[in-house]
């Protein structure tokens, strides 16, 4: 994982995984490269679809890594033929403001450097991944390191600039992108833009990238050396580290301790709330369910003509009453639960009425106790 | 590289930085332990005509993982955010305007949706789009031995049986959102809920000195 400041901001992470290499390179690890123009660097891009930029920009970095064979992808071969490893390298665009390529580019190449991937042995055909603890993580075997650097041209090439800004991409006539290393190898060379060039325009820019491939590769070997010295000493390290805490647009909280006494307290208060509210009058059945009885009532009422209901119930059910039906009146049965009886009784008991056929005359009807295993459920 | 906590009901430590982009009208990053979300925020400005809404802002978020393309994971974690994020905004005062917010997976070691909600929170508040109130989330876990851990770790959440995320207002200290996978009881919830709510008391905190220090003049 690398990140690159300046006025354009990148994000690159690589990872990896196992997979099939492809028919014609039987021999070869994988490296996939995707640039990601988020919406965050320039609310015009798009998210999920590659603009003309993007896609240029994916290409130009893909010939630079890949056709440079600056990673050796045969040491990334397990079994071959049928497992390698694919190095998959994201690289997300956070603040658009010109050069985006050089940018990526430095980001990609040190992410990539950067990157251990897990250790491996094979056993026959099976191919076993140690995890990070078990085994020490390898290192891609990076052989040089390309880097891009951009030049925009003006006024038919009269005026030249290194790293333009994006005010400066706008007007520019032209742009020439030269992927060195620091041997002075050329790796890559795009020139777009209409315009035509004098050969000592293209030497002359050569010749800066030189002196800038040098300086920049400088750099990342010391970005790199410190990030190996912290981890070697178990000091902080990473992006969290990366934070000058000392401007004004920083902050920072040290870990914050929960008094948990007054939690304690309250939690208790509140279930205590939330059993009363469900066990007051009127709003008892709201909380403790059951099923209806309704339609049981109105056979019972047919049935025994108008006789009192709770002394016959009281033979078929063992349990302490609850349910006190009037049945003097016949248009309405009330079902009255006490506060404290729910209280006291065990919670688990619901009555259950059925129906031995619903369309059969009404003539049976039976209640049953049911009892159901001890759960209470709900959000306050 | 986890520094130890003393105890479970400990937030970890948290830090931000604002300003780091210069295109965006806002932008924070926030780390809370070794988890850390960039946050930016465009708006209140031009909306595209298929989602113009005639009488409120159009809000919508994007979410990047930090590796390969976002899939549908990626587009529940998105929604879940845009509807916390509807809550508290007054969408209502910019009527045909989009106002986007794009969050960046930097790193994840656990707690990862209350640090987009809290990243979300300030890079609101630092692009100066009105808000209801300010929102604070904070994730718990219950560990098999049923005990809370507060900000849980991945590890931590892995080998929990159920994680809760609370979003709370600053208004009257109420909840606003509640994002929980597995099972727990009535009583763990509640219990979850208090120690995640008096733990909010300190992002709340944390979010004003924040503010306090970028709008101070010196350092």
């Amino acid at each position: 994982m690398d990140r690159w400041v300046g006025f354009v901001e990148v994000f690159a992470q690589v990872s990896c995984e196992l997979c099939a290499p492809k028919p014609t390179r039987p021999s070869d690890g994988v490296l996939f490269i995707n640039v990601e123009l988020s919406p965050m660097a320039c609310p015009s891009f798009e998210s999920g679809r590659m603009s003309e930029l993007g896609v240029e920009i994916n290409r130009l970095l893909e010939r630079c890594l890949k056709e440079s064979r600056c990673v050796d992808m045969e040491s990334l071969c397990i079994i071959s033929g049928e497992k390698v490893w694919q190095v998959r390298t994201d690289i997300h665009v956070l603040n658009h403001d010109g050069n985006i390529i050089d940018c990526a580019s430095i980001a990609a190449i040190t992410a990539l450097t950067h990157f251990r991937r897990p250790d491996v042995t094979v056993d026959g055909s099976n191919v076993i991944v140690h995890p990070v603890e078990e085994k020490d993580p390898i290192p891609l075997s990076v052989h040089h390191m390309p880097i891009c650097v951009s030049f925009s041209f003006y006024e038919q090439g009269k005026f030249l600039l290194v790293d333009p800004s994006d005010k400066e991409e706008k007007v520019m006539d032209g742009k020439m992108v030269i992927g060195m290393n620091k041997h002075r190898e050329i790796c890559t060379l795009q020139v777009t833009g209409q315009m035509l060039l004098l050969k000592d325009q293209v030497l002359r820019c050569s010749n800066i990238a030189v002196v800038k491939v040098a300086e920049t590769t400088d750099l990342i070997h010391k970005a790199l050396d410190n990030d190996r010295q912290a981890r070697a000493k178990g000091e902080k390290f990473g992006y969290t580290d990366s934070v000058a805490m000392d401007t004004i647009t920083t902050n920072e909280m040290e870990p914050e301790e929960v008094d948990m006494d007054e939690v304690e307290e309250t939690v208790a208060a509140s279930l205590q709330s939330i059993r009363e509210s469900m066990t007051d009058k009127g709003v008892g059945c709201i909380g403790e369910g059951g099923a209806s009885t309704w339609e049981l009532e109105e056979k019972e009422l047919k049935e025994e003509q108008g006789h009192k209901v709770v002394g016959q119930r009281s033979k078929t059910t063992p349990q302490p009453e609850v349910v006190v039906l009037d049945s003097d009146s016949e248009e309405e049965d009330v079902v009255i639960m006490e506060g404290d009886q729910l209280l006291t009784q065990p919670r688990s008991q619901v009555y259950n009425t059925k129906k031995a056929s619903s369309t059969e005359s009404a003539n049976l009807a039976q209640v049953q106790t049911k009892t159901k295993p001890k759960k209470r459920k709900g959000k306050p | 590289m986890e520094i130890p906590r003393s105890s479970g009901f400990q937030l970890r430590h948290m830090m931000c930085e604002f300003g780091q982009l210069s295109r965006p009208d806002g932008d924070v990053t926030v780390f809370q332990g070794d988890t850390s979300v960039t946050t930016a925020v465009y708006g209140p400005g031009e909306v595209r005509m298929n989602k113009e809404i005639l009488n409120k802002a159009t809000v919508e978020t994007v979410f990047k993982p930090k590796s390969g393309l976002p899939g549908c994971a990626e587009k529940m974690f998105e929604r879940t955010l845009r509807n916390t994020c509807e809550t508290f905004l007054l969408a209502a005062l910019h009527p045909r305007s989009s106002i986007s917010i794009i969050v960046q997976e930097i790193q994840d070691s656990g707690s990862f949706l209350s640090c987009c909600v809290n990243s979300c929170c300030l890079a609101l508040l630092d692009a100066s789009v009105a808000m209801k109130f300010l929102v604070a989330a904070v994730t718990c876990a219950i560990d098999s031995e049923e005990c809370i851990i507060l900000d849980p770790t991945v590890k931590q959440e892995k080998d929990s049986c159920a994680v809760l995320t609370f979003v709370f207002e600053n208004k009257d200290d109420s909840i606003l959102a509640v994002y929980t996978t597995g099972s727990y009881t009535v009583q763990q919830f509640q219990q979850c809920s208090q120690t995640c709510g008096e733990a909010s008391k300190a992002v709340f905190d944390f979010y004003r000195t924040s503010i306090e220090k970028k709008l101070s003049k010196a350092t």
